[in-house]
């Protein structure tokens, strides 16, 4: 109901943020992904779901540099890029928040957030002695949190094993969307977490959307899927099965192209 | 019955806003002041002591406890850095005999100039630190394994260099003594050793808390993959930890001939436990990622008091042993409790 506009209508004039052509990624003899296109949109929530095997870690690692795909290419904002390693898609724009979370525990919410980038005082004593900015960053981290409207976390020097675990997703979300990136990928971010919790990160991701960054969800959660995402993409068998939209299919609709029971005619919906 | 709740997670809310046990409060305060439990049992043990023998905190009798500590405070450093990556060090005490073994015969035997036989003393420290990292992030040996395996070559390697001969401060040159001169404040004497030692504290503890380095060595030692995936090199910063640590320890060194007014290759036998003890007394917990040097260094001085206030109660020194060891275990006790603690 959120967001009805930009939706595939529209979303069909406009260059996409990033899409990846032709991916192919094999393990041996194992197929992990066979031709694989995927577009993103900005301001829209792409899910991508699929079956244990059908490809869609093995696409996303190759978005995120997590894997190097054998063939294919990537554009991100109409250029080409190539990633070899996760941090040059972070340093390009693709930010991941990883199902494990990737927060150190014994460490602040704000060293969290800049983990890996921790920003130095101005002047001789960031240059010379490399002291941290510890006060700006925790600051930025602060205001990054309530953008985010995340009222349950009130002190950001908070040790995040003290967090509970929609917390510690919110923690790892408003990192990755705090840093002036062009996509956010997140996978399964709901899967380890209560009802209550769910549902925080669900509005999170539809915060993200009303901020106009595209967000690549990948989940096994149907219902979470048809609640926040625009357009759903499905890998069966490292290929991709089609591209559907809540509005145009139900969740069984969608489990049975996932599953292969029916086949999609056209994989670009009209309606 | 008597309450009526009306909304979903009210008695939770009423759970959580309840008051803190004591414990709690304690266990939270700990949590976030992880040195405070050994200044706690610093200041005590200072107090007992003094109320036995009031001869223990006459400033005479503590310049002393404070040079005693030096060398084992300065190679606690090292291991500190080692314990919060969650590694630890067997080999403490082998570089730093080598380090000192290797500056004193080349200024004695070799008649190398002083300033240049104590570098590559020092030099020496850091590769033999190097080594240890290289084999535990190259080869990806555990670092038990790896500074076990090294604590034996370099103790070896020591003894046949030096043909397990000590060399007397007579035949060294000044600069290797100068760690055991000092000046005197009325009775207190400090000596260019403990100097030293407060530097390699200053330095590393801004390196540690001011720095993203000191920042990358806390998220590595607390979860290694989550560093990875925030970017941090940990197989870089690792081997710049061991790096660091070797050097720290031929510096070490240097202060052992000071306070110990030779170079000899069986010098400080209890240094590698020692340090660990005043790591692990001092609060950083032995898995990794937290605790500090502030705490390191209160641990190296507890130590250090219970020998000499035992000695000076007239009670027999196994006590020491005895004390301590039932320190090491209550301090990991606590390190468990407050690693359980949630807001």
């Amino acid at each position: 109901m959120t967001a009805t506009v930009n939706r595939p209508q529209d979303t069909q004039l406009r260059a996409p943020i990033l899409s990846a052509r032709g991916l192919v990624k094999t393990f041996g003899r194992v197929i992990g992904l066979d031709g694989v296109d995927l577009d993103l949109y900005a301001g829209e929530v792409l899910a991508v779901i699929g079956d244990n095997g059908a490809g869609k870690s093995t696409l996303i690692k190759c978005l995120t540099g997590a894997l190097v795909p054998d063939a294919g290419h990537l554009v991100l904002e109409e250029r080409p890029v190539t990633f070899r390693r996760p941090q040059d898609a972070r340093a390009a724009g693709i930010e991941t928040v990883y199902q494990t979370l990737a927060v150190a525990p014994a460490l602040d919410i704000a060293s969290n957030m800049y983990l890996g980038r921790e920003e130095r005082r101005r002047g001789i004593l960031g240059s010379v002695f490399r002291m941290l900015d510890h006060r700006g960053m925790r600051d930025r981290a602060s205001a990054a949190v309530r953008d985010l409207g995340i009222q349950t976390i009130q002190n950001i020097q908070q040790p995040v094993e003290t967090l509970s675990g929609g917390q510690r997703q919110a923690v790892a979300v408003a990192r990755a969307a705090a840093f002036g990136s062009k996509v956010v990928v997140l996978d399964e971010p709901t899967a380890a977490l209560g009802v209550k919790e769910s549902n925080q990160v669900l509005e999170m991701i539809k915060g993200l959307r009303e901020r106009g960054l595209p967000v690549i969800l990948i989940s096994h959660n149907m219902p979470h899927v048809w609640e926040v995402a625009d357009r759903i993409h499905i890998q069966r068998l490292g290929r991709c099965a089609g591209v559907i939209t809540p509005d145009s299919h139900t969740m069984s609709d969608g489990v049975a192209i996932m599953t292969g029971a029916t086949n999609l005619q056209d994989p670009q919906p009209t309606s | 019955m008597t309450v009526q709740s009306t909304t979903p997670g009210a008695a939770a809310q009423e759970l959580a806003r309840r008051e803190h046990t004591l414990s709690q409060r304690v266990q939270h305060l700990l949590h976030q002041r992880p040195a405070l439990s050994p200044a706690i049992i610093l200041l005590m043990t200072v107090i007992i002591f003094t109320a036995v023998n009031s001869r223990f905190s006459n400033p005479a009798a503590l310049s002393l406890l404070v040079q005693q500590t030096a060398v084992v405070a300065a190679l606690a450093v090292g291991q500190t850095l080692i314990i919060l990556t969650a590694g630890i060090d067997l080999s403490v005490g082998a570089i730093t005999i080598l380090s000192t073994m290797v500056m004193a015969t080349l200024a004695a035997e070799n008649g190398w100039p002083a300033g240049l036989a104590l570098a590559a003393g020092v030099i020496l420290g850091l590769a033999a630190g190097a080594l240890n990292g290289i084999l535990v992030t190259r080869i990806g040996l555990p670092p038990f394994i790896v500074t076990l395996g090294t604590l034996s070559i370099f103790t070896a390697v020591a003894l046949l260099y030096s043909s397990g001969q000590s060399i007397q401060n007579n035949r060294l040159p000044d600069l290797l003594n100068w760690t055991g001169e000092g000046f005197s404040i009325g009775q207190f004497r400090i000596t260019t050793g403990v100097v030293l030692v407060v530097a390699l504290y200053l330095v590393l503890g801004y390196a540690l808390t001011q720095t993203a380095w000191g920042r990358h060595v806390y998220a590595v030692g607390d979860d290694p993959e989550a560093a990875r995936l925030s970017g941090i090199r940990s197989g870089r910063l690792l081997l710049s930890v061991y790096a660091v640590a070797g050097l720290i320890y031929g510096i070490a060194g240097w202060i052992l001939i000071g306070r110990a007014g030779a170079a000899s290759p069986n010098a400080i036998v209890d240094a590698n436990l020692d340090s660990i003890t005043a790591v692990v007394i001092g609060g950083t917990s032995l898995f990794g990622g937290r605790g500090g040097l502030l705490g390191t260094l209160l641990g190296a001085l507890i130590v250090q008091a219970f020998t000499v206030g035992l000695s000076l109660a007239g009670v027999d020194a196994q006590y020491r042993l005895l004390a301590v060891g039932i320190l090491v275990i209550v301090a990991v006790s606590v390190d468990q409790w407050i690693r359980k603690v949630r807001s």
